[in-house]
């Protein structure tokens, strides 16, 4: 992750204490302190309301240390092929499979 | 070396690899356009200019924002996304950035606008700095392609004061 620093607009990767997945969304608001700690809030771009109900308890805002990197673009469909392997894990063994049988096969 | 693995293999890396190369250039056509995009912003209001009850400063307020971001818009885009900050130093925070308004622009068409509203998020200081507060107001747009790069800019509008005192009308 760049050491650029937070600005409003930007869409971050975050961690929440406690949830496994990242969530991806964009920062509405940025208040930068004097020694270089800012406090950021972020919210989906079609959401209701900002993240804190998705924050940790009691939490108000993210720090630096829980976003893990911004985005930068646009892949389509390319997601799916990380969705499909973890909802069904068969599909991930399938194509190691066929990775591997090609490889054992190969004449050279 | 001809079984048919080795040739869905081939097939399927070569298609992959010729896709990969149609997103990059459909984005590329992006850096083409020079957009001109115009706006102004006008605090029609201060509805309310309070300090809340754990000590921070909290204004409400009605804006009048007209702007035209047709120009961003290409062949690749897939929405515009457009946001207004309010954008101040105070003793306390060297920056911040409080995003007043936003909307999703799906089509050409829709990027021509002008609109009152009042603010959608809470302009909410981290203390109570925001009497006689100079700062500017930021439009921000981003532009969200259908494949390849994002790319975003800004317009500042400075200018803006909000009152000597605390307010309710």
């Amino acid at each position: 992750m760049s050491k650029e620093p937070i600005r409003a607009g930007e869409i971050v990767v975050f961690n929440v204490d406690g949830r496994e997945i990242p969530i991806v969304h964009r920062v509405i608001k940025v208040h930068e302190h004097e020694d270089g700690e800012v406090d950021v809030l972020t919210k989906g771009d079609n959401n209701f309301g900002d993240d804190r109900l998705l924050y940790a308890q009691g939490q108000m805002w993210l720090q630096r240390h829980h976003i893990m990197g911004r985005a930068v673009g646009f892949l389509p469909y390319v997601g799916w092929v990380t969705i499909i392997m973890t909802e069904q894990p068969i599909i991930k063994y399938i194509l190691i499979g066929a990775l591997g049988l090609l490889v054992i096969t190969s004449k050279e | 070396m001809h079984s048919f693995s080795y040739r869905a293999n081939a097939l399927l890396t070569f298609s992959l690899t010729i896709l990969a190369l149609m997103c990059a250039m459909a984005s590329l056509t992006d850096n083409f356009n020079s957009p001109s995009p115009t706006a102004t912003v006008q605090i029609l209001n201060v509805n309310r200019f309070q300090k809340r009850s754990n000590g921070d400063d909290e204004v409400a307020i009605t804006l009048n924002i007209s702007a035209d971001l047709q120009s961003l818009f290409t062949w690749n885009t897939k929405q515009v996304f457009v946001f207004l900050a309010a954008e101040y130093t105070t003793p306390k925070n060297t920056l911040n950035q409080v995003s007043l308004w936003d909307r999703i622009i799906p089509t050409k068409e829709e990027a021509k606008f002008s609109v009152k509203p009042k603010n959608k998020y809470k302009f909410i200081d981290q203390g109570s700095n925001l009497r006689g507060r100079d700062f500017n107001m930021t439009l921000h747009w981003h532009v969200m392609p259908k494949t390849g790069k994002m790319f975003a800019d800004k317009l500042v509008l400075p200018g803006f004061r909000l009152p000597e005192s605390y307010s309710y009308r």
